[in-house]
């Protein structure tokens, strides 16, 4: 493994195809007459060159271009994978059921083998970190050759390396008029012209070739950015629901903020005061303008311990409305959902011969009381409550849930014919009279609602990676896209004036150029060897 | 030189491996993420009894804790009940405290079910769900073990047998 050194005196690293200094080439199975592979100006990629430690094995794999590819490729299919069935968070049932009972054999197939959740997977994220790998690798491998070629070329290059450039000509006449004219040319067209023992060589637009590590560098930060959000408490994403007139804690926040819903406001457009859109609001029916809800923040200050009421301090209020967000200390609010809850239900006592009214009742369903005293010797004794009723399997009346969504009780009504009760079951629509004929019963009289706000608690604290990433993404192809790396070389040999040049992109601009360049001289306009090749063999 | 290039090389990867590392780990714990680990002290609470009695988790120092989280409206609940009720008064007097927390119910409820149940512990209603926060309970019933340390020694997801419940008991008596 040793370092070549060219004729020019130069030392190049070990694998180098073109003397950075001089053009000259180095690597015999390049010494074929053609024209020059110029990628990465000839330069030694650094894990092709050796092989020895298991670190330099893992390099030389990650530093591949093939390799790269492939990894994009298998990461595609099997994101294609991951869009045959729903995945996980798209079901409403649990997945052990869902798949099977949706999609047969095949959706257990898909289900077993960890498709419903591909994205999250350990092996899809092996493979994104992997892609990330290949990136840093691969582009540290190149850039830095290519940046040592760059800037340790000379002016003077090997005949070799002038006559094999795709756009090269040789003139006779040499005219040191037409010389400085064409200097002036190139400096007009922003050149940087550089001249060495009568040779010259003019560059413009280096820095186009950075563009592609740029663009790199931002799509690590971008994955950088993807990789913080699995860091605790970078990315917040909770449901929250608090009903009108309570207070909860913001999930997230180590209970130091919590939010109070004064009012959910749900707005309807309305036909009579929108006359424009009349007949499209009478086809939609009824299309809502406005879900808000009125909130106050408010600050825990007080030291206590969780079950004990904490003391609050009112940050501020809000009125929180889709798209408009309460937004405190990286953390947003968004109006997300609503629910209508049963908050109470009244009945009056009845006879049921008369139907005569003898008092009413109002029952809080958060909190029921035990009993409700009517007065003049009538009560309501509550023996037992179902907030969310239903018949267990072995027919005992049971619930489902805390939430109130179907209320039922068991009711003993004292009366002062009855003074030792009556017990009554009664359910929305339903009433049971268990031990036989009642005197009395409980009529329904009204339900009160209320509305709970649906809240998503979000902090995104990895937006600045993304975003800058995304903006060096964007720098590094617009860099490497609308700039051209030009070079000309006019140097003379042998008492002629070789002309000789080389861009990264756009042939066509640069041979535009060149004539501009060499215009009002007796200099040739250096030829296509590329086209000439293809014109001599197909034999035009 | 070659020796730098090494270097740099491995410092490189290592650092790449680690934060590959660092999100796969993440990825596989984020699922089962516990917010009380075994072996931790257990979040101090307080809360008021049915009976109007406070109690503060941290009072209890020097007695095992049995800390049962539970519904009326949640079948394995009211299953495990009598059978935590009874150890409750077979080691009342050995330095084992049973607590249980109601989350979010009315007392009405609460009063009937344990009226119904014949249930003798304290039993608590976590009316904001604090405390059930705190302890990142998903599913009912959950119950912890807590030492005479206030180290949390064990929790468990689901419905107990009474011979389950007596082996809670021994583990966590002084």
């Amino acid at each position: 493994m040793k370092d070549v050194k060219c004729e020019c005196g130069h030392v190049n690293p070990h694998g180098t195809v073109l003397c950075e200094a001089c053009g000259k080439i180095l690597d015999e199975r390049e010494n074929k007459d053609q024209l020059l592979d110029m990628r990465y100006e000839g330069s030694a990629r650094r894990s092709q060159t050796y092989n020895k430690t298991i670190v330099d094995k893992i390099w030389n794999f990650f530093s591949s271009v093939k390799v790269g590819v492939w990894l994009i490729v298998l990461t595609l299919l099997a994101s294609i994978l991951g869009t045959v069935l729903p995945q996980k968070m798209y079901i409403d049932l649990p997945p052990e059921v869902y798949y099977k009972q949706e999609y047969g054999w095949f959706g257990e197939l898909y289900y077993r083998l960890g498709f419903h959740d591909l994205y999250g997977s350990w092996w899809y994220l092996l493979l994104i970190a992997m892609i990330g790998i290949s990136l840093v690798i691969c582009s540290l491998d190149r850039v830095v050759p290519l940046y040592k070629a760059l800037k340790v070329q000379r002016v003077t290059r090997h005949v070799g390396f002038l006559k094999r450039q795709r756009l090269f000509g040789i003139n006779t006449e040499i005219n040191d008029k037409d010389l400085h004219l064409v200097k002036e040319h190139l400096k007009e067209r922003r050149y940087h012209v550089r001249e060495e023992n009568g040779d010259l060589l003019a560059e413009k637009g280096r820095f186009s070739r950075w563009g592609p590590y740029i663009n790199h560098v931002g799509l690590i930060i971008f994955l950088f950015g993807g990789m913080l959000r699995f860091i605790p408490g970078m990315f917040v994403n909770e449901n929250l629901w608090v009903k009108e007139g309570e207070t909860a804690a913001v999930p997230e926040t180590g209970e130091t903020f919590y939010l109070q819903n004064n009012q959910f406001i749900l707005q309807h457009y309305d036909k009579d005061q929108n006359k424009t859109f009349e007949k499209a609001l009478e086809r939609a029916g009824d299309v809502v303008k406005n879900y808000q809800s009125n909130v106050v923040l408010y600050k825990r200050v007080s030291d206590n311990l969780p079950g004990e009421k904490p003391k609050l301090e009112k940050v501020k209020e809000y009125k929180v409305r889709v798209n408009h967000p309460l937004d405190f200390e990286g953390y947003s609010i968004f109006q997300a959902s609503f629910r209508s809850e049963l908050k109470s239900m009244s009945f009056f006592l009845a006879n049921k011969n008369t139907n005569q009214s003898v008092g009413e009742l109002e029952i809080d369903l958060q909190d029921p009381k035990e009993t409700y005293d009517l007065g003049n010797g009538y009560a309501v004794k509550i023996l037992n409550y179902f907030p969310d009723f239903e018949f267990a399997k072995d027919g005992e009346p049971t619930t489902k849930t805390r939430v109130p969504n179907n209320p039922a009780f068991v009711f003993q009504m004292i009366s002062p014919e009855k003074p030792e009760g009556e017990t009554s079951f009664v359910a929305i629509k339903q009433t049971i009279e268990p031990f036989g004929d009642n005197t009395y019963k409980m009529a329904f009289k009204g339900i009160e609602t209320k509305n709970t706000s649906g809240f998503i608690v979000r902090k995104d604290s990895t937006l600045w990676a993304i975003i800058l990433g995304g903006i060096l993404f964007m720098i590094g192809v617009i860099q490497g896209a609308y700039w051209n790396h030009r070079r000309i070389w006019i140097q003379q040999k042998d008492g002629q004036v070789w002309i000789s040049a080389h861009t990264n992109k756009n042939w066509y601009g640069l041979k535009q150029e060149i004539e501009k360049v060499l215009r009002d001289t007796k200099l040739n306009i250096p030829e296509d060897q590329q086209q000439s090749e293809k014109t001599d063999k197909e034999g035009i | 030189m070659k020796k730098r290039r090494l270097v740099i090389r491995t410092i490189i990867l290592l650092v790449l491996g680690a934060a590959v590392a660092y999100t796969l780990y993440a990825n596989f714990t984020k699922d089962n993420k516990q917010k009380v680990a075994i072996g931790e002290m257990a979040p101090d609470f307080a809360l008021v009894d049915m009976q109007g009695n406070k109690h503060r988790l941290s009072d209890y120092r020097g007695q095992g804790v049995f800390l049962n989280f539970w519904g009326t409206w949640c079948p394995p609940c009211k299953k495990e009940m009598p059978y935590i009720n009874n150890q409750y008064h077979q080691y009342k007097d050995k330095g084992v405290q049973v607590l249980t927390v109601d989350i979010d119910e009315s007392a009405l409820a609460v009063n009937q079910f344990s009226d119904r149940l014949k249930l003798d512990f304290p039993i608590m209603i976590d009316t904001n769900k604090d405390v059930m926060n705190v302890y990142g309970i998903e599913p009912l019933p959950a119950t912890f073990l807590i030492d005479k340390n206030g180290k949390v020694v064990k929790y468990h997801k689901g419905e107990l047998t009474e011979n389950t419940i007596r082996e809670f008991m021994e583990k966590i008596k002084p």
